[in-house]
């Protein structure tokens, strides 16, 4: 099994050192470039003006949103198969980190929906299934640390995150199963993207940075942990090897 | 093996029966709660029967939701758990018994407690069987799925509020469904297609929902 060569948490923390700074300054790069393309190069939308611009966050921001629950599915997945240590970690890293993503793209679709839709949400099948991941999510996160016994939490929460994967392809779906007012895909379509290039490269430059931004705050999070496990281990230690303390006068 | 699992069905349904209080306390606590809406939001007929399908079922779901928390919990603390695990039968199977055991002594009495409701909110008479066939098709529903969240916070700190935060989302599908099928029949049209999606959901559920629920048992006795 090749995934377990990166069990060993030094190799993964020497792994991650050295990949934190290329992931941190693409982020950034990629996030800047997006942006800039977006707020001032990409041309306005002939029907909805300047707030289309909204669009270069938060198309990427729900994307997002289902691409970090997918990738907690398949850590807990791997998790509860091989009891791999370390993606248990990456599942519990990457849940806050997915919610953020969704509470984002619930907010952005909200702000851009008030002038475009003339409302600040409406109860059509994208915007409902978004917000029951988003309290996926809560759940997961709420599941993770209502036990004493940090692993067992964990394992608890695996399962539910496999159970709530049934929700991806609902989401991922519901914009050409139920006839909404939420627009279908423009862009992942089997006869190519339906939008200009214009519009399409400062929203790749997003995706990808919004990606790479993700996979830094995994190494980042998943590092802490390790730290914290070990310093937890280290105070074991210290407390069953230390002399009893000396009997304090009276 | 189904023998063990349908003795150990008889058993929940014993244990129920003898404390009748529990069965009839969620079908109470249905018509309570469905009798309050009326007085919070007025006696106008037709708002009333605008709202009757949706109350129905969240009231429903509520219910079910109420009694999620003794599926597993008395064999948890009395280590009956632990034996069942044990057992050479398959834990998904037994997990089955036990939500036919639960839907029996809760998603039953609060289907046989719609039609009072219903002829309360004045739901005409060609929306009862939707009403009703949404409710048999959909409350097994309930049960199975409400048994993952039951079994995953066995011994969780705070287990009772934990419960509606890990259910409640993925009992979303089969409240839309099973208030679509009784509005299409308002509306006068065909509630079948609705119907057809809430069996798909309960079959889905059916061998899906055990085989999560075991998983989930396994550690909480480990």
């Amino acid at each position: 099994m090749p995934l377990h060569r990166f069990a060993n948490p030094g190799r993964f923390m020497r792994l991650a050192d050295r990949l934190l700074p290329w992931t941190g300054g693409l982020a950034v790069l990629a996030i800047g470039i997006g942006l800039v393309l977006g707020l001032f190069v990409a041309p306005p939308d002939y029907q909805q003006g300047e707030s289309v611009r909204i669009m270069y966050v938060h198309v990427p921001a729900a994307w997002m949103a289902l691409f970090v629950y997918t990738c907690i599915a398949v850590a807990s997945a791997v998790s509860l198969i091989w009891r791999h240590p370390l993606a248990d970690l990456a599942a519990k890293a990457s849940s806050p980190v997915g919610a953020a993503f969704t509470f984002l793209a619930l907010v952005t679709g909200s702000l851009w929906g008030k002038p475009m839709w003339g409302t600040w949400w409406v109860w059509d099948a994208r915007l409902t299934s978004v917000l029951v991941l988003f309290f996926l999510y809560l759940g997961h996160m709420a599941l993770m640390t209502a036990f004493e016994d940090p692993a067992r939490g964990r394992k608890a929460a695996a399962v539910l995150a496999l159970v709530g994967f049934v929700n991806v392809p609902i989401i991922k779906f519901s914009v050409d199963w139920w006839n909404t007012l939420h627009q279908p895909s423009s862009v992942l379509r089997l006869d190519g993207p339906s939008i200009h290039p214009d519009m399409l490269w400062p929203l790749l430059a997003m995706a990808v940075g919004f990606k790479l931004y993700y996979v830094l705050l995994l190494l980042i999070r998943i590092k802490s942990e390790l730290i914290e496990a070990r310093l937890r281990a280290l105070g074991r230690a210290a407390m069953t090897s230390a002399p009893a303390p000396a009997p304090v006068a009276q | 093996m189904v023998g063990a699992a349908l003795s150990l069905a008889g058993r929940d349904l014993r244990l129920a029966l003898r404390q009748r209080s529990d069965a009839g306390t969620v079908v109470l606590f249905f018509v309570l709660v469905a009798s309050l809406f009326p007085l919070a939001i007025g006696p106008a007929p037709n708002v009333l029967l605008r709202i009757a399908p949706g109350v129905i079922w969240v009231t429903a779901l509520l219910a079910v939701l109420l009694s999620l928390e003794r599926l597993f919990l008395a064999d948890f603390e009395d280590g009956s758990l632990e034996l069942l695990t044990l057992a050479p039968t398959p834990l998904s199977l037994l997990v089955l018994a036990k939500c036919l055991a639960h839907w029996l002594t809760t998603g039953l009495p609060v289907i046989l407690a719609a039609p009072v409701i219903a002829v309360l909110y004045g739901l005409e008479a060609d929306a009862f069987a939707p009403l009703i066939g949404a409710m048999l098709l959909g409350s097994p529903s309930l049960s199975l799925i409400g048994a993952i969240g039951a079994a995953l916070t066995l011994g969780a700190r705070r287990g009772g509020v934990l419960v509606p935060l890990l259910v409640l989302p993925l009992y979303v599908p089969v409240l839309i469904f099973g208030v679509l099928a009784v509005d299409a029949a308002l509306a006068g049209l065909p509630a079948r297609p609705h119907l057809l999606l809430l069996g798909a959901l309960l079959l889905a559920a059916l061998p899906l929902a055990p085989i999560a629920a075991a998983a989930a048992l396994r550690q909480a006795v480990e």
